[in-house]
Protein backbone atom coordinates (compact mmCIF):
# COMPACT_ATOMS: atom_id res chain seq x y z
CA UNK A 1 0.00 0.00 0.00
CA UNK A 2 1.07 3.78 -0.48
CA UNK A 3 1.06 6.65 2.35
CA UNK A 4 1.25 10.16 1.73
CA UNK A 5 3.56 11.32 5.07
CA UNK A 6 3.29 15.03 5.97
CA UNK A 7 6.25 14.69 8.60
CA UNK A 8 6.94 17.53 11.34
CA UNK A 9 10.85 18.50 10.67
CA UNK A 10 12.86 20.63 13.09
CA UNK A 11 16.21 21.03 13.89
CA UNK A 12 16.41 21.55 17.78
CA UNK A 13 14.35 23.51 20.22
CA UNK A 14 15.52 26.66 18.65
CA UNK A 15 14.46 26.82 15.40
CA UNK A 16 11.00 26.82 13.88
CA UNK A 17 9.70 23.85 12.45
CA UNK A 18 7.80 22.70 9.04
CA UNK A 19 6.20 20.06 7.30
CA UNK A 20 7.82 17.89 4.72
CA UNK A 21 5.85 15.58 2.70
CA UNK A 22 7.44 12.53 2.14
CA UNK A 23 5.15 9.43 -0.38
CA UNK A 24 5.66 5.57 1.18
CA UNK A 25 5.34 3.57 -1.55
CA UNK A 26 4.77 0.04 -1.73
CA UNK A 27 4.44 -0.63 2.45
CA UNK A 28 3.01 -4.10 3.77
CA UNK A 29 -0.16 -3.26 5.72
CA UNK A 30 1.23 -5.89 8.29
CA UNK A 31 4.53 -3.72 9.12
CA UNK A 32 3.75 -1.37 12.20
CA UNK A 33 3.50 2.17 12.12
CA UNK A 34 7.21 2.81 12.94
CA UNK A 35 8.59 -0.13 11.19
CA UNK A 36 7.06 1.98 8.03
CA UNK A 37 9.15 4.67 9.19
CA UNK A 38 12.12 2.99 9.32
CA UNK A 39 11.50 1.85 6.04
CA UNK A 40 11.12 5.83 4.98
CA UNK A 41 14.21 6.86 6.86
CA UNK A 42 16.32 3.87 5.12
CA UNK A 43 15.14 5.50 1.98
CA UNK A 44 16.04 8.62 2.51
CA UNK A 45 19.41 7.57 4.11
CA UNK A 46 19.84 5.72 0.64
CA UNK A 47 18.94 9.21 -1.55
CA UNK A 48 21.65 11.21 0.56
CA UNK A 49 19.05 12.46 2.87
CA UNK A 50 18.13 13.04 6.82
CA UNK A 51 16.08 10.94 7.73
CA UNK A 52 13.77 11.74 10.65
CA UNK A 53 14.61 11.36 14.33
CA UNK A 54 12.02 9.32 16.18
CA UNK A 55 11.79 7.78 19.60
CA UNK A 56 11.26 4.03 20.36
CA UNK A 57 11.68 1.41 22.16
CA UNK A 58 10.64 -1.50 23.07
CA UNK A 59 8.10 -1.92 20.50
CA UNK A 60 5.84 -3.84 21.91
CA UNK A 61 3.73 -1.73 23.64
CA UNK A 62 5.38 -1.72 27.39
CA UNK A 63 7.93 1.02 28.15
CA UNK A 64 6.58 4.14 26.64
CA UNK A 65 9.28 5.67 24.80
CA UNK A 66 7.89 5.58 21.64
CA UNK A 67 5.71 9.02 20.81
CA UNK A 68 4.27 10.45 17.72
CA UNK A 69 0.90 12.20 17.12
CA UNK A 70 -0.93 11.05 14.21
CA UNK A 71 -3.89 13.10 12.72
CA UNK A 72 -3.83 15.15 15.85
CA UNK A 73 -4.30 12.09 17.98
CA UNK A 74 -1.15 11.21 20.05
CA UNK A 75 -0.61 7.06 19.50
CA UNK A 76 -3.24 7.36 16.89
CA UNK A 77 -6.73 7.04 16.77
CA UNK A 78 -6.72 2.63 17.52
CA UNK A 79 -7.86 2.50 21.58
CA UNK A 80 -5.55 1.35 23.98
CA UNK A 81 -2.81 1.24 21.35
CA UNK A 82 0.80 2.75 21.37
CA UNK A 83 2.28 4.31 18.15
CA UNK A 84 5.07 0.82 17.97
CA UNK A 85 1.58 -1.32 18.55
CA UNK A 86 -0.49 0.55 15.61
CA UNK A 87 -0.32 -1.40 11.79
CA UNK A 88 -0.56 -0.50 8.85
CA UNK A 89 -3.89 -2.20 7.83
CA UNK A 90 -5.52 0.15 10.26
CA UNK A 91 -5.11 3.12 7.50
CA UNK A 92 -6.42 3.99 3.72
CA UNK A 93 -4.27 3.13 1.30
CA UNK A 94 -3.47 6.26 -0.58
CA UNK A 95 -4.64 8.33 2.94
CA UNK A 96 -2.59 11.41 4.10
CA UNK A 97 -1.04 11.33 7.47
CA UNK A 98 -0.13 13.68 9.43
CA UNK A 99 2.53 12.66 11.87
CA UNK A 100 4.30 15.28 14.67
CA UNK A 101 5.61 15.27 17.49
CA UNK A 102 3.96 15.76 21.74
CA UNK A 103 3.03 19.58 22.12
CA UNK A 104 2.93 21.05 25.48
CA UNK A 105 5.26 23.32 26.87
CA UNK A 106 7.07 21.16 29.66
CA UNK A 107 8.12 18.55 26.75
CA UNK A 108 10.46 20.46 24.40
CA UNK A 109 11.39 19.62 21.34
CA UNK A 110 14.38 18.08 20.54
CA UNK A 111 14.69 17.45 17.23
CA UNK A 112 11.85 16.32 14.63
CA UNK A 113 9.93 14.18 16.51
CA UNK A 114 11.43 13.51 19.45
CA UNK A 115 10.48 15.04 22.72
CA UNK A 116 12.10 16.15 26.30
CA UNK A 117 10.18 14.14 28.99
CA UNK A 118 12.41 14.84 31.87
CA UNK A 119 9.30 16.57 33.72
CA UNK A 120 7.90 13.07 34.63
CA UNK A 121 11.48 12.06 35.75
CA UNK A 122 12.04 14.89 37.83
CA UNK A 123 7.99 14.28 38.99
CA UNK A 124 8.73 10.97 40.10
CA UNK A 125 11.97 11.79 41.65
CA UNK A 126 9.16 14.20 43.37
CA UNK A 127 7.62 11.05 45.40
CA UNK A 128 7.06 7.98 43.08
CA UNK A 129 8.77 5.96 45.47
CA UNK A 130 8.48 4.07 48.70
CA UNK A 131 11.29 4.44 50.93
CA UNK A 132 12.30 0.92 52.42
CA UNK A 133 14.87 -0.30 54.79
CA UNK A 134 17.61 -2.05 53.77
CA UNK A 135 18.25 -5.46 55.18
CA UNK A 136 16.56 -8.99 54.07
CA UNK A 137 13.60 -8.81 52.27
CA UNK A 138 10.57 -8.49 54.48
CA UNK A 139 8.12 -12.17 54.54
CA UNK A 140 6.15 -12.01 51.34
CA UNK A 141 2.75 -12.64 52.97
CA UNK A 142 2.91 -10.22 56.04
CA UNK A 143 1.48 -7.74 54.26
CA UNK A 144 -1.55 -8.44 53.71
CA UNK A 145 -3.17 -6.49 50.31
CA UNK A 146 -6.89 -6.78 49.56
CA UNK A 147 -7.97 -8.09 45.95
CA UNK A 148 -9.88 -4.76 45.82
CA UNK A 149 -6.92 -2.50 46.04
CA UNK A 150 -4.48 -4.77 44.72
CA UNK A 151 -6.51 -4.29 41.44
CA UNK A 152 -6.87 -0.73 41.42
CA UNK A 153 -3.45 -0.68 42.43
CA UNK A 154 -2.10 -2.87 39.39
CA UNK A 155 -4.70 -0.57 37.22
CA UNK A 156 -2.74 2.51 37.96
CA UNK A 157 0.38 0.98 37.97
CA UNK A 158 0.00 -0.12 34.16
CA UNK A 159 1.10 3.79 33.32
CA UNK A 160 4.24 3.85 30.73
CA UNK A 161 4.68 7.60 31.08
CA UNK A 162 4.53 8.25 27.74
CA UNK A 163 3.04 10.97 27.84
CA UNK A 164 -0.09 10.74 25.33
CA UNK A 165 -1.64 12.32 27.96
CA UNK A 166 -0.29 15.68 27.90
CA UNK A 167 0.38 15.68 24.76
CA UNK A 168 -3.74 15.66 23.70
CA UNK A 169 -5.18 17.78 26.39
CA UNK A 170 -5.92 21.07 25.30
CA UNK A 171 -4.38 22.35 28.67
CA UNK A 172 -1.04 20.35 28.68
CA UNK A 173 -1.97 18.91 31.76
CA UNK A 174 0.06 16.03 33.34
CA UNK A 175 -2.94 15.12 35.77
CA UNK A 176 -3.78 11.15 34.57
CA UNK A 177 0.40 10.10 34.36
CA UNK A 178 0.96 12.02 38.06
CA UNK A 179 -2.77 10.24 39.46
CA UNK A 180 -1.68 7.16 37.99
CA UNK A 181 1.94 7.36 40.09
CA UNK A 182 0.25 8.82 43.04
CA UNK A 183 -2.79 6.72 43.39
CA UNK A 184 -0.32 3.35 42.76
CA UNK A 185 1.87 3.67 45.58
CA UNK A 186 -1.19 5.57 48.24
CA UNK A 187 -3.43 2.78 47.60
CA UNK A 188 -1.33 -0.21 48.47
CA UNK A 189 0.22 -0.58 52.57
CA UNK A 190 4.02 0.13 51.47
CA UNK A 191 3.06 3.53 50.04
CA UNK A 192 1.05 4.48 53.02
CA UNK A 193 3.48 5.92 55.52
CA UNK A 194 4.80 8.50 52.85
CA UNK A 195 0.76 9.00 51.13
CA UNK A 196 0.67 12.60 52.45
CA UNK A 197 4.23 14.02 51.28
CA UNK A 198 4.24 12.02 48.14
CA UNK A 199 1.00 13.90 46.68
CA UNK A 200 1.32 17.24 47.76
CA UNK A 201 5.65 16.86 46.53
CA UNK A 202 4.42 15.59 43.12
CA UNK A 203 1.99 18.22 42.78
CA UNK A 204 3.95 20.94 43.81
CA UNK A 205 6.97 19.39 41.06
CA UNK A 206 3.96 18.95 38.18
CA UNK A 207 3.30 22.44 38.92
CA UNK A 208 6.55 23.28 38.89
CA UNK A 209 7.44 22.14 35.01
CA UNK A 210 4.84 24.01 33.55
CA UNK A 211 2.05 21.70 32.81
CA UNK A 212 -1.75 22.89 32.69
CA UNK A 213 -4.34 22.41 35.00
CA UNK A 214 -6.96 19.43 34.46
CA UNK A 215 -10.49 20.63 32.78
CA UNK A 216 -11.82 17.06 33.11
CA UNK A 217 -12.45 16.75 29.04
CA UNK A 218 -11.65 12.87 29.18
CA UNK A 219 -9.62 13.65 26.54
CA UNK A 220 -6.25 12.15 28.39
CA UNK A 221 -8.29 8.90 29.18
CA UNK A 222 -9.19 8.52 25.55
CA UNK A 223 -6.13 8.42 24.22
CA UNK A 224 -4.20 6.76 27.07
CA UNK A 225 -3.10 3.57 25.69
CA UNK A 226 -3.07 1.78 29.31
CA UNK A 227 -6.54 2.96 29.54
CA UNK A 228 -5.61 4.83 33.16
CA UNK A 229 -8.74 6.25 33.96
CA UNK A 230 -10.15 9.82 35.19
CA UNK A 231 -11.03 8.32 38.61
CA UNK A 232 -7.48 8.52 39.65
CA UNK A 233 -7.48 11.98 39.32
CA UNK A 234 -10.55 12.00 41.30
CA UNK A 235 -8.79 10.03 44.01
CA UNK A 236 -5.18 12.16 43.79
CA UNK A 237 -7.74 15.22 44.37
CA UNK A 238 -9.04 13.75 47.25
CA UNK A 239 -5.89 12.81 48.37
CA UNK A 240 -4.35 16.04 48.23
CA UNK A 241 -6.84 17.53 49.83
CA UNK A 242 -6.36 15.63 53.08
CA UNK A 243 -2.84 15.96 52.89
CA UNK A 244 -3.24 19.61 52.67
CA UNK A 245 -5.66 19.25 55.83
CA UNK A 246 -3.92 17.37 57.83
CA UNK A 247 -0.39 19.47 57.13
CA UNK A 248 -1.91 22.36 58.49
CA UNK A 249 -3.70 20.40 61.44
CA UNK A 250 -0.17 18.99 62.40
CA UNK A 251 1.05 22.45 62.36
CA UNK A 252 -1.06 23.70 64.37
CA UNK A 253 -0.59 20.86 66.89
CA UNK A 254 2.74 21.05 67.04
CA UNK A 255 2.61 25.20 67.65
CA UNK A 256 -0.05 24.11 70.58
CA UNK A 257 2.72 21.85 72.37
CA UNK A 258 5.57 23.86 71.58
CA UNK B 1 -3.52 33.37 55.33
CA UNK B 2 -0.72 30.82 54.34
CA UNK B 3 -2.69 27.91 53.83
CA UNK B 4 -4.88 29.91 51.80
CA UNK B 5 -2.33 31.35 49.42
CA UNK B 6 -1.12 27.43 49.12
CA UNK B 7 -4.26 26.74 48.22
CA UNK B 8 -4.67 29.81 45.91
CA UNK B 9 -0.59 28.63 44.37
CA UNK B 10 -1.05 25.38 43.27
CA UNK B 11 -3.25 23.95 40.73
CA UNK B 12 -5.34 21.69 42.52
CA UNK B 13 -6.05 24.06 44.81
CA UNK B 14 -7.47 26.39 42.48
CA UNK B 15 -9.59 23.68 41.32
CA UNK B 16 -10.76 23.46 44.78
CA UNK B 17 -12.01 27.29 44.90
CA UNK B 18 -13.29 26.97 41.55
CA UNK B 19 -15.22 23.86 42.82
CA UNK B 20 -16.61 25.09 46.05
CA UNK B 21 -17.74 28.30 44.67
CA UNK B 22 -19.15 26.83 41.87
CA UNK B 23 -21.14 24.69 44.38
CA UNK B 24 -22.13 27.67 46.26
CA UNK B 25 -23.29 29.12 43.27
CA UNK B 26 -25.23 26.16 42.76
CA UNK B 27 -26.92 26.02 45.54
CA UNK B 28 -27.99 29.43 44.91
CA UNK B 29 -29.49 28.28 41.57
CA UNK B 30 -31.36 25.87 43.12
CA UNK B 31 -32.78 28.43 46.21
CA UNK B 32 -33.67 30.67 43.43
CA UNK B 33 -35.16 28.29 42.00
CA UNK B 34 -37.58 27.00 44.56
CA UNK B 35 -38.75 31.11 44.90
CA UNK B 36 -39.44 30.92 41.33
CA UNK B 37 -41.55 28.59 41.41
CA UNK B 38 -44.02 30.05 44.02
CA UNK B 39 -45.49 32.04 40.62
CA UNK B 40 -47.63 29.20 39.59
CA UNK B 41 -49.13 29.20 43.02
CA UNK B 42 -50.88 32.70 42.62
CA UNK B 43 -49.34 36.32 43.40
CA UNK B 44 -50.38 36.21 47.23
CA UNK B 45 -47.68 33.58 47.60
CA UNK B 46 -44.93 34.34 45.70
CA UNK B 47 -45.18 38.47 46.54
CA UNK B 48 -45.37 37.28 50.43
CA UNK B 49 -42.46 35.50 49.73
CA UNK B 50 -40.74 38.16 48.12
CA UNK B 51 -41.56 40.51 51.12
CA UNK B 52 -40.53 38.62 53.45
CA UNK B 53 -36.78 38.43 52.02
CA UNK B 54 -37.21 41.99 51.24
CA UNK B 55 -37.33 42.47 55.17
CA UNK B 56 -34.77 40.18 56.25
CA UNK B 57 -31.96 42.37 55.53
CA UNK B 58 -29.81 39.80 58.26
CA UNK B 59 -30.07 37.23 56.01
CA UNK B 60 -30.38 39.19 52.97
CA UNK B 61 -27.20 40.89 53.16
CA UNK B 62 -25.01 38.28 54.46
CA UNK B 63 -26.62 36.15 51.55
CA UNK B 64 -25.45 38.56 48.91
CA UNK B 65 -21.86 38.99 50.12
CA UNK B 66 -21.01 35.67 49.91
CA UNK B 67 -22.54 35.34 46.68
CA UNK B 68 -20.64 37.97 44.98
CA UNK B 69 -17.26 36.43 47.02
CA UNK B 70 -18.18 33.30 45.19
CA UNK B 71 -19.38 34.93 41.94
CA UNK B 72 -15.75 36.79 42.20
CA UNK B 73 -13.82 33.67 43.21
CA UNK B 74 -15.35 31.80 40.18
CA UNK B 75 -14.42 34.13 37.66
CA UNK B 76 -11.16 34.89 38.98
CA UNK B 77 -9.74 31.41 38.92
CA UNK B 78 -11.27 30.70 36.05
CA UNK B 79 -9.59 33.43 34.14
CA UNK B 80 -6.30 32.22 35.80
CA UNK B 81 -6.63 28.93 35.47
CA UNK B 82 -7.23 29.49 31.72
CA UNK B 83 -3.62 31.52 31.35
CA UNK B 84 -1.87 28.80 32.58
CA UNK B 85 -3.67 26.62 30.28
CA UNK B 86 -2.88 28.73 27.28
CA UNK B 87 0.77 28.78 28.37
CA UNK B 88 0.89 25.27 28.71
CA UNK B 89 0.20 24.22 25.53
CA UNK B 90 1.11 27.44 23.50
CA UNK B 91 0.97 25.05 20.10
CA UNK B 92 -1.74 23.52 18.57
CA UNK B 93 -1.65 20.36 16.06
CA UNK B 94 -2.04 20.38 12.27
CA UNK B 95 -4.49 17.99 12.06
CA UNK B 96 -5.98 19.32 15.34
CA UNK B 97 -9.66 17.42 16.21
CA UNK B 98 -11.01 20.09 18.45
CA UNK B 99 -9.97 18.49 22.05
CA UNK B 100 -9.78 14.62 21.01
CA UNK B 101 -12.86 12.89 22.92
CA UNK B 102 -13.90 16.04 25.01
CA UNK B 103 -17.40 17.14 25.47
CA UNK B 104 -19.24 20.06 23.63
CA UNK B 105 -19.97 21.39 27.36
CA UNK B 106 -16.12 21.19 28.35
CA UNK B 107 -14.54 22.46 24.95
CA UNK B 108 -17.38 25.47 25.85
CA UNK B 109 -17.56 26.47 29.25
CA UNK B 110 -15.69 29.43 29.48
CA UNK B 111 -18.16 31.03 26.46
CA UNK B 112 -21.01 29.49 28.34
CA UNK B 113 -19.53 31.00 31.59
CA UNK B 114 -19.07 34.54 30.11
CA UNK B 115 -22.79 34.79 28.39
CA UNK B 116 -24.12 33.78 31.92
CA UNK B 117 -22.31 36.57 33.53
CA UNK B 118 -23.63 38.96 30.85
CA UNK B 119 -27.38 37.49 31.41
CA UNK B 120 -26.80 37.87 34.98
CA UNK B 121 -25.97 41.60 34.80
CA UNK B 122 -29.33 42.10 32.60
CA UNK B 123 -31.21 39.71 34.94
CA UNK B 124 -30.71 42.02 37.66
CA UNK B 125 -30.98 45.67 35.87
CA UNK B 126 -34.38 43.92 34.32
CA UNK B 127 -36.08 42.49 37.80
CA UNK B 128 -33.71 43.26 41.07
CA UNK B 129 -32.98 46.73 40.38
CA UNK B 130 -36.28 47.36 37.72
CA UNK B 131 -34.08 49.56 34.98
CA UNK B 132 -37.16 50.99 32.93
CA UNK B 133 -35.12 50.65 29.85
CA UNK B 134 -34.45 47.18 29.53
CA UNK B 135 -37.25 45.56 29.77
CA UNK B 136 -39.30 46.88 26.65
CA UNK B 137 -42.84 47.25 28.50
CA UNK B 138 -41.91 50.70 29.14
CA UNK B 139 -43.48 50.01 32.86
CA UNK B 140 -41.37 50.94 35.36
CA UNK B 141 -41.59 47.84 37.61
CA UNK B 142 -40.01 48.75 40.97
CA UNK B 143 -43.28 50.62 41.35
CA UNK B 144 -45.47 48.11 41.20
CA UNK B 145 -48.23 47.08 43.65
CA UNK B 146 -50.48 44.25 44.46
CA UNK B 147 -53.66 44.85 46.13
CA UNK B 148 -52.19 44.72 49.76
CA UNK B 149 -49.76 47.26 48.83
CA UNK B 150 -46.75 45.22 48.53
CA UNK B 151 -43.83 44.86 45.58
CA UNK B 152 -46.26 42.93 43.16
CA UNK B 153 -43.28 40.31 41.79
CA UNK B 154 -45.97 38.39 40.12
CA UNK B 155 -47.00 40.96 37.98
CA UNK B 156 -43.31 41.70 37.63
CA UNK B 157 -42.91 38.27 36.07
CA UNK B 158 -46.27 38.29 34.10
CA UNK B 159 -45.22 41.66 32.41
CA UNK B 160 -41.68 40.74 32.21
CA UNK B 161 -41.99 37.57 29.97
CA UNK B 162 -44.77 38.93 28.29
CA UNK B 163 -41.83 40.58 25.99
CA UNK B 164 -40.81 37.61 23.65
CA UNK B 165 -37.33 39.13 23.42
CA UNK B 166 -36.91 38.89 26.84
CA UNK B 167 -38.44 35.31 27.29
CA UNK B 168 -36.12 34.16 24.53
CA UNK B 169 -33.00 35.50 25.72
CA UNK B 170 -33.77 33.78 29.62
CA UNK B 171 -34.71 31.10 28.18
CA UNK B 172 -31.38 30.55 26.09
CA UNK B 173 -29.55 31.78 29.22
CA UNK B 174 -31.06 29.17 31.13
CA UNK B 175 -29.85 26.86 28.18
CA UNK B 176 -26.17 27.48 28.73
CA UNK B 177 -26.48 27.61 32.42
CA UNK B 178 -27.09 24.19 32.57
CA UNK B 179 -24.54 23.55 29.50
CA UNK B 180 -22.06 25.00 31.50
CA UNK B 181 -23.52 22.89 35.17
CA UNK B 182 -23.77 19.89 32.84
CA UNK B 183 -19.76 19.60 32.73
CA UNK B 184 -19.29 22.05 35.13
CA UNK B 185 -20.55 19.80 38.15
CA UNK B 186 -19.20 16.83 36.95
CA UNK B 187 -15.86 18.51 36.90
CA UNK B 188 -16.70 20.16 40.61
CA UNK B 189 -17.16 16.26 41.71
CA UNK B 190 -14.08 15.26 40.31
CA UNK B 191 -12.29 18.06 41.79
CA UNK B 192 -13.13 17.76 45.02
CA UNK B 193 -12.53 13.50 44.54
CA UNK B 194 -16.36 12.29 44.64
CA UNK B 195 -16.55 9.56 41.99
CA UNK B 196 -18.14 7.12 44.29
CA UNK B 197 -20.46 4.44 43.40
CA UNK B 198 -23.82 3.84 45.07
CA UNK B 199 -26.65 1.66 44.81
CA UNK B 200 -25.23 -0.08 41.96
CA UNK B 201 -24.89 3.51 39.78
CA UNK B 202 -21.07 3.76 39.01
CA UNK B 203 -20.34 7.41 38.79
CA UNK B 204 -23.48 8.66 40.60
CA UNK B 205 -22.28 12.15 41.21
CA UNK B 206 -21.61 12.39 37.34
CA UNK B 207 -24.91 10.75 36.59
CA UNK B 208 -26.19 13.62 39.15
CA UNK B 209 -24.39 16.36 37.46
CA UNK B 210 -26.31 15.46 34.12
CA UNK B 211 -29.61 14.73 35.62
CA UNK B 212 -29.57 18.24 37.44
CA UNK B 213 -29.02 20.26 34.71
CA UNK B 214 -31.68 19.21 32.94
CA UNK B 215 -34.31 19.15 36.02
CA UNK B 216 -33.32 23.02 35.94
CA UNK B 217 -33.63 23.92 32.76
CA UNK B 218 -36.95 22.09 32.70
CA UNK B 219 -38.14 24.32 35.76
CA UNK B 220 -36.54 27.53 35.41
CA UNK B 221 -37.92 27.90 31.71
CA UNK B 222 -41.15 26.68 32.42
CA UNK B 223 -41.71 30.34 33.77
CA UNK B 224 -41.26 32.32 30.70
CA UNK B 225 -42.94 29.34 28.52
CA UNK B 226 -45.88 29.24 30.75
CA UNK B 227 -46.26 32.99 30.42
CA UNK B 228 -45.99 33.05 26.46
CA UNK B 229 -48.83 30.54 26.17
CA UNK B 230 -50.94 32.88 28.42
CA UNK B 231 -50.31 31.63 31.85
CA UNK B 232 -51.51 34.47 34.10
CA UNK B 233 -52.67 36.69 30.92
CA UNK B 234 -56.54 37.95 32.76
CA UNK B 235 -54.29 39.07 35.58
CA UNK B 236 -51.40 41.09 33.43
CA UNK B 237 -53.97 42.61 31.24
CA UNK B 238 -56.16 44.03 33.66
CA UNK B 239 -53.00 45.29 35.74
CA UNK B 240 -52.31 46.98 32.44
CA UNK B 241 -55.45 48.60 31.90
CA UNK B 242 -55.49 49.63 35.73
CA UNK B 243 -52.37 51.54 34.98
CA UNK B 244 -53.29 53.27 31.71
CA UNK B 245 -56.21 54.28 33.45
CA UNK B 246 -54.54 55.73 36.42
CA UNK B 247 -51.34 57.31 34.25
CA UNK B 248 -54.66 59.25 32.03
CA UNK B 249 -56.04 60.34 35.57
CA UNK B 250 -52.64 61.38 36.24
CA UNK B 251 -52.68 59.75 39.57
CA UNK B 252 -49.51 58.03 41.62
CA UNK B 253 -48.60 55.90 39.54
CA UNK B 254 -45.84 57.37 36.97
CA UNK B 255 -42.08 57.57 38.22
C1 LIG C 1 -24.54 31.33 37.98
C2 LIG C 1 -23.37 31.23 37.58
C3 LIG C 1 -22.43 30.03 37.61
C4 LIG C 1 -22.54 28.80 38.24
C5 LIG C 1 -23.68 28.30 39.09
C6 LIG C 1 -21.33 28.06 37.93
C7 LIG C 1 -21.05 26.79 38.37
C8 LIG C 1 -19.90 26.10 38.08
C9 LIG C 1 -19.47 24.85 38.67
C10 LIG C 1 -20.23 24.06 39.73
C11 LIG C 1 -18.27 24.51 38.13
C12 LIG C 1 -17.40 23.29 38.43
C13 LIG C 1 -16.15 23.66 39.15
C14 LIG C 1 -14.96 22.76 38.92
O1 LIG C 1 -14.39 22.80 37.83
O2 LIG C 1 -14.58 22.03 39.81
C15 LIG C 1 -17.94 25.52 37.17
C16 LIG C 1 -16.82 25.49 36.39
C17 LIG C 1 -16.39 26.54 35.59
N1 LIG C 1 -17.02 27.75 35.45
FE1 LIG C 1 -18.77 28.29 36.27
N2 LIG C 1 -20.54 28.83 37.13
C18 LIG C 1 -21.18 30.05 36.93
C19 LIG C 1 -20.73 31.12 36.22
C20 LIG C 1 -19.51 31.17 35.55
C21 LIG C 1 -19.01 32.34 34.93
C22 LIG C 1 -19.70 33.71 34.91
C23 LIG C 1 -17.83 31.99 34.37
C24 LIG C 1 -16.98 32.99 33.61
C25 LIG C 1 -16.10 33.07 32.95
C26 LIG C 1 -17.59 30.58 34.63
C27 LIG C 1 -16.51 29.82 34.21
C28 LIG C 1 -16.25 28.52 34.58
C29 LIG C 1 -15.12 27.73 34.15
C30 LIG C 1 -14.02 28.16 33.18
C31 LIG C 1 -15.20 26.48 34.78
C32 LIG C 1 -14.19 25.36 34.66
C33 LIG C 1 -14.77 24.09 34.26
C34 LIG C 1 -13.73 23.06 33.97
O3 LIG C 1 -13.09 22.58 34.91
O4 LIG C 1 -13.57 22.74 32.79
N3 LIG C 1 -18.65 30.11 35.38
N4 LIG C 1 -18.93 26.48 37.17
S1 LIG D 1 -1.48 7.95 31.93
FE1 LIG D 1 -1.58 6.82 29.97
S2 LIG D 1 -1.13 8.39 28.44
FE2 LIG D 1 -0.46 9.22 30.39
S3 LIG D 1 1.69 8.69 30.58
FE3 LIG D 1 0.55 7.03 31.58
S4 LIG D 1 0.24 5.52 29.96
FE4 LIG D 1 0.85 7.39 28.91
S1 LIG E 1 8.26 1.62 21.84
FE1 LIG E 1 7.87 0.85 23.85
S2 LIG E 1 5.79 1.38 24.07
FE2 LIG E 1 6.11 1.90 22.00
Amino acid sequence: MNLTLKIWRQKNAASPGCFETHEARDVSPDMSFLEMLDVVNERLIAGGQEPFVFDSDCREGICGTCSLVINGIPHGSRKGTTVCQLHLRYFKDGQTVTIEPWRARAFPIVKDLIVDRAAFDRIMQAGGFVSVNTGNAPEANALPVSKEIADLAMDAAACIGCGACVAVCKNASAMLFVAAKVSHLNYLPQGKAEKDRRVKNMVSQMDKEGFGNCTVTGSCEAVCPKEISLDFIAKMNRDYAVALVKGELKKSAAGGVG
Amino acid sequence: MNFLMKIWNSSLGKKYIMGISGFLLVFFIVAHMMGNFQVFLGPYWINTYGQFLHDRHEILWPARIVLLTMIVLHIWSAFKLRAENRAARPVGYAGDPASFAASYASRTIMMSGIIIAAFVIFHLLHYALGVRAVNLTGIDFSALRDSAGRPDIYLMLLLGFSKWPVAVFYIIAVGLLCLHLSHGMRAMFQSVGWKWTFGGVSHLPDQIARWFAVVIFIIYTSVPVAVMCGFGKAYREAAVQHLAASAVSGKEVDR
